[in-house]
């Protein structure tokens, strides 16, 4: 019988406090991954159909421009990747590549989203997630812009 | 530590210039000038004096370097004005004027027994450096020293060397807002830090500085990790001119930053940070 994933996604934080009846049904939308450095998981424009759970290492949120490719973001371990996979046109907006050795955990995003519409109750919690995330995502997001450090006084 | 110089409690014309020993560049436009003292002089983390150019004029400068280090005294300076781009281009053997020190400081004594949790943004660690010495030269009087440090991008961090010599004593995060492929680091904002670092918030004391947004988004971060309001301290920045007192061009508030500060608890200064036009 194969192992279940289920203590992985109990133990991260995304997933924490969910009830184990829900883990135990989402972790058959789980597997596990691992990317060498500088590894993509995902390139901006391709179909989104998963999110990834960080374990080890990390991944660099990347957009390309002319002559210059710009971090965005980093996202280390204990952390959750991706949000295409959720809303259509599910299309990554970025690249995603691992910076250092990564392990994660890969959820398909069909099979939870099929999950999530058969139960309510599972899909409320998943949204709530992901809500708070991206608000709190969206909050360094503008943080970020800013520039803070960009406009001292003069003296 | 040697004893506090008499010298800001008389007029600055009578203060005698202080001899530029060295001038180091920390990043492309940041330095730190190791000054001399003309007489005994001693300081207290947190603390700034300030300096002076002749001709061009006086700006508040946080001093640097460690409290309990004999010799010249640092003193880290970004150049961002007329004042500021004179002091980074001094060369050894250059005399600037000083006064100080200034103001109050780091409340180290009330964050022993506990964590020590350091957050700064930009040039708000030079002001932070000190404590992180003294904290570091009394290490058995503190739990989990921690320092969460952010930055525009890579080529504007300062410290870099130390900050690698102090990964091996302390826990050090870094970030900058963005980044190029040849960093390896993390990028994304300092407060976001908070929720990653290990430290007991219950038990834990923290000193931040920085640019005022990004102090006031730490503050919500540390307090929403458990920090409690009156745990949790900062450095504020203001038109400091006279740093007597007088002129009032530093008010904050109920606050002449010059007098009751720059360190400052956090419960008391929070309805004024969220002032318009103050």
């Amino acid at each position: 019988m194969p192992q279940t994933l289920e203590p992985l996604l109990r133990r991260h934080e995304f997933f924490a406090g969910m009830d184990r009846e829900y883990l135990a049904l989402i972790a058959g939308c789980a597997r596990n991954v691992v990317f060498g450095d500088g590894a993509f998981l995902f390139r901006e424009g391709d179909p989104a159909q998963a999110f990834y759970l960080v374990r080890d290492g990390a991944v660099a949120l990347e957009v390309t421009a002319p002559g210059r490719v710009v971090t965005v973001q980093t996202l280390g371990a204990g952390e959750m990747v991706g949000f295409s996979w959720l809303m259509g046109p599910h299309r990554w907006h970025f690249d995603g590549r691992a910076v250092g050795r990564l392990r994660a955990v890969e959820m398909d995003g069909a099979c939870l989203r099929a999950k999530c519409e058969a139960d309510p109750r599972l899909g409320f919690d998943l949204m709530q997630r992901f809500a708070l995330l991206a608000s709190r995502r969206l909050q360094a997001a503008r943080l970020q812009i800013l520039d803070v450090y960009g406009h001292a006084p003069a003296g | 530590m040697r004893p506090l110089a008499e010298a800001a409690g008389r007029p600055w014309t009578q203060s005698p210039p202080w001899r530029v020993t060295a001038n180091r560049r920390e990043s492309h436009d940041t330095v730190t000038l190791e000054l001399e003292p003309r007489e005994p002089f001693g300081f207290r983390p947190g603390q700034f004096n300030m300096l002076r150019v002749p001709g061009i004029g006086e700006v508040p400068i946080s001093i640097s370097g460690d409290p309990s280090a004999p010799g010249p005294v640092s003193h880290t300076i970004r150049g961002v004005g007329a004042v500021t781009h004179a002091l980074c281009t001094a060369r050894p053997g250059d005399e600037i004027g000083v006064r100080g020190p200034y103001g109050t400081s780091w409340p180290l004594a009330e964050a022993e027994g506990g964590d020590l949790v350091v957050v700064a943004g930009g040039i708000g660690l030079p002001p932070l450096r000190p404590a992180i010495y003294h904290a570091l030269a009394h290490r058995g009087s503190f739990g989990r020293l921690v320092l969460l440090y952010g930055a525009r991008t890579p080529s504007d961090l300062l410290f870099a060397g130390q900050l690698a010599a102090w990964r091996a004593m302390i826990d050090v995060a870094v970030t900058v807002d963005t980044a190029d492929r040849a960093w390896h680091g993390n990028v994304g904002v300092v407060p976001d830090l908070i929720g990653r670092a290990r430290f007991e918030p219950g038990n834990s004391v923290a000193f931040t500085v920085g640019p005022e947004i990004m102090m006031r988004f730490t503050v919500r971060a540390l307090l929403a990790a458990g920090l409690p309001e009156d745990r949790v301290f900062l450095s504020m920045e203001r038109d400091m001119q006279c740093a007597a007192a007088l002129c009032g061009h530093c008010q904050l508030g109920p606050f002449l930053v010059c007098r009751d500060g720059p360190v400052f608890r956090y419960r008391p200064l929070a309805r004024w940070l969220g002032v318009r036009e103050l």
